[in-house]
This record gives C-alpha cells, structure tokens and sequence, in this order.
C-alpha cells in the first residue's frame, strides 16, 4: 500500500487489524470489515471512499470509540484507544443538534460539560458561530435554521472544542449540490487555518479529491478491505468549483474510478441478485 | 379564513344551538312544552341559575375545591410519573418485571376505584387527589417511558462524543427529551386530572363541581344540572387555554407544525 508519511511522529490514528463482524439474528456472522490496517498521520485531510454498505462508517465509529472492534486494535496518538475517543470531534451525517437547545447554547454545551464557566463558554461559541458564518443565528432553535445552518452549528459544535482528530461522516450528504460545495469550502478553509487529523468519510468522489490529501478506497462488503490509497498531490489552498476543471484532477479521478468502478458495480450486482 | 370570519361562524353555531333548545323547551313544536321543559330545562332557567351561583358568591368554594384537586392529582401524578418512568427507561431488568402489572393496573377503569379511595381516604379531597392521580401517573409515565427510551441515538452518540458522562447525559439529553414528551401530553394529563376530581366528587364528596351536579341530579333539577355542566365546560375551556400558553413557551424549541401527541 503506498502511503508516504515521512513523519516521525506517532499518527494520529492507527488500525492494527481492526475487524468488524456482527452476529446475525438467525446466529450466523456477517463480517463487515476484514482486518484493515490504517495510518493517519497528524495533520492529514484523508477520506475514505466506497460504495454503500461497505463498512466505512462502521470504521469511523472504531475510531471514534463508539463501536468496539471485533479483532485489533485503534491507537490515538500512540496510545490504545478504550471508551470515547476525547481527542476526536464527530460531524454526523444526521442531525444531531440538540433540538431543545439553542445553536450557540449547542456549540457552549461541549465546553460547559469540560467545565468551562457559561459566560466564557457562551463567548466561544459566538466567536465559533462566526467563523462559519452564522453569526446573529445564535439564539435560533434548530428547526429554525436550514440543513446548511444546521451543519454549520454542527461544525461550530465538533470545531469549538479543538479536537486534534475530525471525524466526518458524509457530513454533507444530505445536503444539496450547491450548499455542499459552498460547506467544503467552509471547512477547506477552517482546516486550512488549523490543521487537524481528519477522517473524512464519503461516497462522493469529486468532494473526496477535493479536499483531502489522501484518498483510501474500500472494496465493496462482506469482508471489504483498503484496496486503493492515493496521494492527492493538488497544492492548497485550492478552489473546489475551479479545482474540478484542473488536467491533474480529471487524471486522479480516473485513476480513482477505475478501482472504485468494479467495487460500486459489485455492490449492485448483488443488490440485483438478492 | 380570517380569525374574525372564524369567530363569527363559532358564535353562530351557540347561537343556533342554543335557539332550537329555546325554541324546543318553550314551544309545542316539537312535541309537550312542559315535558321538554322538565327533560331539557331551558336556556334561560340555566343562565339564571348559572348567574345566580355567581352573583350570590356560593359557586366559588367549589370551583376552588375542584381546582385545587386537580392541581393537586396533576402535580402529585405527574411527578411520579415522571420518576418512575425514568426509572423503568434506565433499568430494562425493572421495566420487564413490572411490565404485566402495570398494564393490568393501567387496564382497569377507575370508576370502580373510587369507592375504595373514598374508604381508604374518606370523602374530603384526598380521595379526588387519588382517583385523579391514578389517571395522570399513567399518562405520565407512558410519555416519559417512551421518551428516555426513543432518545434519538444520533444525538446522544454525538452528546457522548462531545464527552458528557452518565449525569450530565441525564441532564442534558435523557430529561429535556422525557420533558418534551410529558408537556405534549400535557392537555391530556390535565384533563385526566379534572375527570379524576369531578368524578370522584360525584361519587361521594361535601363540595365541588361534581358534587353540586351530583346534588341537582338528586332533585331533578335539570336546570341545576345543566348549570354544572355548563360551567364544568368554562372552567375546562380556561384551563386548557392556560395549559396552551404554558406548552407555548416551554416548547417553544419545536416546530410549529408539531402534532400533538396523545396518550
């Protein structure tokens, strides 16, 4: 597997053969994930890509220390991983606002649970809130806000608290093409300025291409694996709408297709024959 | 249609209404003016008697008995409720135990209890409080049962990951989601409440609303009786009312376009 991390230092996350099997309702076993072995260096932008079902979001929960591993083992920062991962913030695919709370007493909460006096707290998460662009929203309730508003409160949230490691699950996914365009940028720039791990997951290829420096593809389940782990050389800053009309783009992308192509069809095909 | 279109159209069915029962009670129309009259009474022998409870002040002390029973049967169910029913979410080993008995306690009608609580508290308010309680703890209970147990997982796995541990969970996920459950059963608890207080009076009480239709009734008088009704449905009709200014600004993080729940 290619990967040039020239980096001393530990990674941020690091997979030792982590597998993932369930047990049936009917008593069998359907292994999910196939003992993967996964290095993310510090300060690495690295989506993983795969086709529906194939175990990637199960791998972010590993990560994220809310699923356990059947087999191996996650390490953060060179040490083992039990329980929640405190280092990780997660953007989730579904709302997962508080609905009862308001967007900036949802960016507070994080920091008042640390302990943080409410005024400070409160502070924070206004100066949060303008960052991604919300500023005056803050005493909105989340029904109030659109599905865009809403993941940035979400990013507000995950980003307030200065987690080393980001974890995202298709965090725009529900979005439409525009609004995702416009929060890739968002969080192109938010990472630009403060460089963290991140773990970003997404059937999107174009997005993934987009912002990360390494792109990893999954094969298709049961027992799906890495089959595919490109180095995405674009220099940064870059414009995501300009970036997807560059020669070098359209050359990864073809490479990249080329070996999801077969694992997308695979799924379908047993889609079709189930 | 506009709010003064609507309240026109909602006086002019009382309007109708109460002129067919004028014209029906005070007329051979229909059939002997002094049979209807002593099944129906008439509009205008109820407004009297209604307005002469008020004006020589006796209708008061009832009001207030029946209101506090219900205040009383509301706050003592809900809270229970509430309790036990964050009790049984937390502990599925309980919840399992219990399950049977509380559904046969739940099945059965509460009229048959009042007797036994009129024995076991004799025939001041704490009988009422009690037939009333019974009725809003399993509203209650059910809503925030429900609610601890349907917390949406996204949201309490992202409450975790934002590193809350089991109390502040509890506080900040777990019981405002309970909460929002127990207000939007709050107009069927509260209703539950006043049955409770106004079926227990009629069954046997010195006071109250019940008691007072129960005591028309007794005589045939159906004035009397229609009298009670009628402000048995006022006093229902504020208390709803203030329940929806309540609800308003307690819930005011949901979507206007919420469906009210019912249990």
């Amino acid at each position: 597997m290619a990967s040039n991390q020239n980096n001393t230092a530990e990674p941020a996350i690091r997979f030792d053969g982590v597998s993932i099997s369930y047990v049936l309702a009917d008593g069998g076993r359907y292994d999910a994930v196939a003992p993967v072995d996964i290095s993310i260096a510090d300060g690495a932008f690295v989506s993983i890509v795969g086709p529906t079902g194939c175990g990637k979001s199960t791998l972010l929960n590993v990560a994220a220390g809310l699923a356990a591993p059947t087999t191996g083992s996650a390490t953060i920062f060179g040490k083992p991983l039990a329980g929640i991962n405190a280092q990780a913030g997660y953007l989730f695919q579904q709302d997962a606002l508080m609905p009862w709370k308001t967007a900036q007493d949802n960016v507070a909460l994080g920091l008042e649970v640390q302990g943080l006096p409410r005024a400070q707290a409160l502070a924070k998460a206004h100066d949060m809130l303008r960052r991604v662009g919300l500023k005056g929203f803050g005493e909105r309730y989340p029904h109030q806000l659109s599905g865009g508003q809403k993941k940035r409160v979400a990013l507000a949230q995950v980003l307030v608290r200065g987690p080393k490691i980001l974890l995202m699950d298709e965090p725009f996914g529900p979005l439409d093409a525009q609004t995702r365009l416009i929060m890739g940028e968002l969080l192109s720039g938010l990472w630009q300025a403060d460089r963290k791990a991140v773990i970003f997951v997404t059937h999107d290829l174009d997005e993934a291409i987009g912002l990360s420096d390494r792109v990893l593809i999954m094969a298709a389940g049961p027992q799906s694996r890495i089959i595919g782990d490109f180095e995405i050389g674009l220099e940064r800053p870059r414009d995501l709408a300009e970036i997807r009309s560059d020669s070098r783009f359209h050359t990864l992308h073809a490479e990249i297709w080329a070996v999801l192509r077969d694992e997308v069809r695979k799924t379908y095909r047993d889609v079709e024959a189930a | 249609m506009s709010r003064a279109k609507l309240l026109v159209l909602q006086v002019g069915v009382a309007v109708i209404a109460i002129a067919i029962w004028h014209v029906v009670t005070t007329t051979n129309l229909i059939g002997d003016q002094k049979v209807m009259k002593f099944f129906f009474s008439t509009p205008a022998d109820v407004f009297w008697r209604t307005w002469k409870v008020f004006a020589e002040g006796t209708i008061w002390r009832h009001l207030g008995i029946t209101l506090w029973e219900t205040i009383l049967a509301f706050v003592i169910g809900s809270a229970a409720g509430i309790v036990i029913g964050f009790w049984f979410a937390r502990q599925p080993l309980v919840a399992a135990v219990f399950d049977p008995y509380v559904k046969m306690i739940n099945a059965l009608p509460r009229v048959v209890l009042a007797p036994i609580f009129a024995l076991w508290f004799g025939l001041g308010i704490w009988s009422k409080v009690a037939l009333g309680f019974t009725l809003v703890f399993f509203v209650v209970f059910f809503n925030v049962y429900q609610g601890v147990k349907e917390v949406n997982p996204v949201v309490l796995a992202n409450a975790r990951m934002l590193g809350m541990n089991e109390r502040q969970l509890l506080r900040h996920v777990y019981w405002p989601a309970a909460l929002s459950w127990v207000f939007s059963s709050l107009h069927t608890s509260v209703g539950f409440a006043l049955v409770g207080a106004v079926v227990g009076e009629y069954l046997g009480s010195s006071a109250g609303l019940g008691y007072l239709i129960h005591q028309a009734e007794g005589v045939f008088d159906v004035a009397g009786v229609f009298s009670g009704m009628l402000i048995l449905a006022v006093f229902v009709v504020i208390i709803d009312g203030l329940v929806t200014m309540i609800e308003g600004r307690l819930l005011k993080w949901r979507p206007s376009t919420e469906i009210k729940t019912q249990a």
